[in-house]
């Protein structure tokens, strides 16, 4: 495959902060409709990573190239947003105030702009992928509850329930099982892995039992850069790994 | 009954988050109605010796009220359910009045004390020979009334656009809109820059024609004043239980999430802010032919805090309660102002202080409500 061909591509990114680098020249792409998983010990670069490519931080210098000729760095964060990149942070972020549907409806594709917001109706169809997603986040219950009162686990399922709604062609997803009981890991896995190969799914993720079991390509990063890329076997018995990272 | 059936339609129809409580809606509707009706009658009907008779005075004072309600529910629109605490709506309120006046003002004619027939007397103390070039245009009511609007409107969204764009929010952006009204008020207490200085505009004479005097035309403008805010409050209430309004929620809850869910921030904003100044000056707009005069000391800084405090007193993010809290407040001013003059300050800053520990909800909040998280 050529570079031509990579959903996305990061070539040689820079960003220091008061001289820290937060990534040292990184460079990794993603495949159409793969799984990608960015493992890495605490402070290696990975939510600046996911900060750069949705344009919440600007790199010093390098490029990254959504698709063939989208320069993310030449548009801001609800542009990036709008041509077809979704994120689920760290911390589950949910409209609070806003009902599990209201939040749903917000995320659902669709013109973004004031007007056509303000005269938006829901669509029978919508209404449908609505109870879709509801079903599949198992939310069903709650489609009336304010986000406010959602359980941790719920939150971040809301959360990946908006980035289903946004059907983005790439989905960054930040530590998705952070929090979870093990029941929910196993659902929130089944669901990565059905998402993949319609879109591309780049996940950053600690527990490393839900790496192994989801990954087909696994990326290290240390101290801003890879140190190393394949599959789990391959990264886990790589020596600079274990070294900087699985330690045990 | 039948309201009590509407309000039950109201809530399963609408979406639940930014649910409008429609029968409190209804209500407010009802009760603006009935202000229409009633004061009209009360005044131009009743007998001066009847002590139901509305005076010319208590006619004015409930045009002033209801144009204060538009204001604070403009206020209302943008921090209730955006989040942006604006502390400079009296600019835009002083811009509308002083476009309305502009117009009062050319109607005048030869009927000034020094019997100019183009110039207000104003200009013709200060000896200029010739109409400054914007004040051309404002003898024609047509010409006048899209300034009102477009006035406060243009100053939003050249204001808006450079603050949002720069993402100023939160308390820096409260100071800058503070700053901002403190500005124009250094502006227009200025003789050159051709408002009339200190002593701003007054002694107007009549309105399309019809003598600002008399009771009917007081009574025309209270009424069209009353229009003009139930006309805000539907466009208003309109917004936010539309999905642009959820988005409006949803900027205030988390507005960088927002952001990467696609949508542009600093737009919506923009749109809503310069929407909320249009209210404003028109509010402006109206409260100049019916207290008779404009001056400067609109702008002033403690106006625009006063009425984030009519807001905060009625119950922000319900619009009603705005309308509510700048009606009460007033009224209590009203009376203070001439029972205890001294205290008023005093009781006002008492009033703020108290609401916010023990009404975050405003007055509105002390209303029975469902229980609205379900679960």
């Amino acid at each position: 495959m050529t570079i031509r061909d990579k959903v996305l591509y990061l070539e040689k990114v820079t960003v220091s902060f008061d001289g820290f680098k937060a990534l040292n020249e990184l460079s990794l792409y993603v495949d159409p409709g793969e799984l990608l998983c960015i493992i890495g010990p605490n402070g290696a670069g990975k939510t600046t990573m996911m900060d750069v490519i949705t344009g919440k931080t600007r790199p010093d210098s390098g490029s990254v190239w959504f698709g063939r000729n989208i320069d993310l760095l030449q548009l801001s964060e609800p542009e990036i947003a709008r041509s077809g990149i979704g994120r689920k942070f760290q911390k589950p972020t949910v409209f609070e105030q806003l009902t599990v549907f209201e939040n749903l409806e917000l995320a659902l594709a669709g013109d973004r702009s004031f007007v056509r917001t303000f005269l938006a109706r829901m669509t029978s169809k919508q209404h449908e992928r609505v109870d879709e997603v509801l079903e599949i986040t198992g939310l069903k219950d709650l489609r009336s509850a304010y986000g406010r009162i959602l359980s941790h686990g719920q939150k971040q399922w809301l959360e990946i329930g908006m980035l289903l709604m946004q059907e983005p062609e790439l989905l960054l997803v930040d530590e998705p099982v952070a929090g979870m009981t093990p029941q929910e890991i196993e659902r929130t896995e089944q669901l990565l892995q059905s998402l993949a190969g319609e879109h591309s799914v780049v996940v950053v993720e600690h527990d490393m039992e839900f790496v192994r079991s989801i990954a087909r390509r696994v990326t290290v990063l240390h101290e801003g850069r890879v140190i190393a890329e394949g599959d789990m076997s391959h990264v886990q018995n790589d020596p600079k790994v274990i070294e900087v990272y699985l330690g045990v | 009954m039948l309201l009590h059936q509407r309000a039950r339609i109201g809530v399963l129809s609408a979406p639940a988050g930014s649910a409008p409580d429609a029968r409190a809606s209804a209500w407010f509707l009802a009760a603006l109605a009935l202000v229409a009706v009633l004061v009209p009658i009360l005044n131009l009907a009743v007998p001066p010796s009847s002590s139901f008779h509305i005076s010319a005075y208590a006619l004015t004072l409930i045009g002033k009220y209801m144009c204060y309600a538009m204001l604070a529910m403009a206020v209302d629109l943008i921090w209730g359910y955006c989040g942006i605490l604006s502390l400079g709506h009296a600019a835009f309120f002083s811009l509308g009045g002083y476009a309305m006046g502009m117009y009062l003002m050319r109607q005048i004619g030869p009927r000034g004390v020094y019997g100019d027939p183009i110039l207000p007397d104003f200009m013709v103390f200060l000896n200029w020979k010739s109409l400054p070039w914007f004040w051309h245009g404002f003898n024609h009511f047509l010409f006048a009334l899209p300034m009102m609007i477009i006035v406060p409107a243009l100053l939003a969204w050249v204001f808006g656009w450079f603050a949002f764009r720069s993402r100023v929010t939160g308390v820096y952006f409260s100071i800058i809109t503070q700053a901002l009204s403190y500005a124009l008020m250094l502006a227009f207490f200025r003789n050159d820059t051709g408002f009339g200085g200190n002593n701003g505009f007054t002694d107007f004479k009549d309105i399309l024609g019809f003598d600002l005097h008399s009771d009917r035309t007081r009574v025309v403008l209270l009424v069209v004043t009353i229009v003009a805010l139930a006309a805000s409050y539907l466009a208003c209430r309109t917004i936010v239980s539309s999905r642009a309004g959820r988005v409006l929620h949803a900027i205030r809850d988390a507005e960088s999430r927002t952001r990467f869910l696609g949508y542009s921030v600093e737009s919506f904003k923009l749109w809503v802010f310069v929407f909320s100044a249009i209210i404003a000056g028109v509010a402006g707009a109206l409260y100049v032919p019916q207290i008779g005069i404009i001056n400067p000391s609109e702008f002033a800084p403690i106006n625009s805090i006063e009425v984030v405090i009519w807001v905060a007193v009625g119950g922000r993010g319900t619009l009603f309660g705005a309308a509510l809290g700048a009606v009460l407040v007033n009224y209590a001013k009203t009376y203070f102002t001439a029972a205890l003059p001294e205290v008023w300050l005093y009781a006002l800053g008492a009033m703020f202080v108290l609401v916010t520990l023990f009404l975050p909800r405003g007055i509105i909040g002390l209303l029975p409500t469902r229980n609205r998280d379900k679960s």
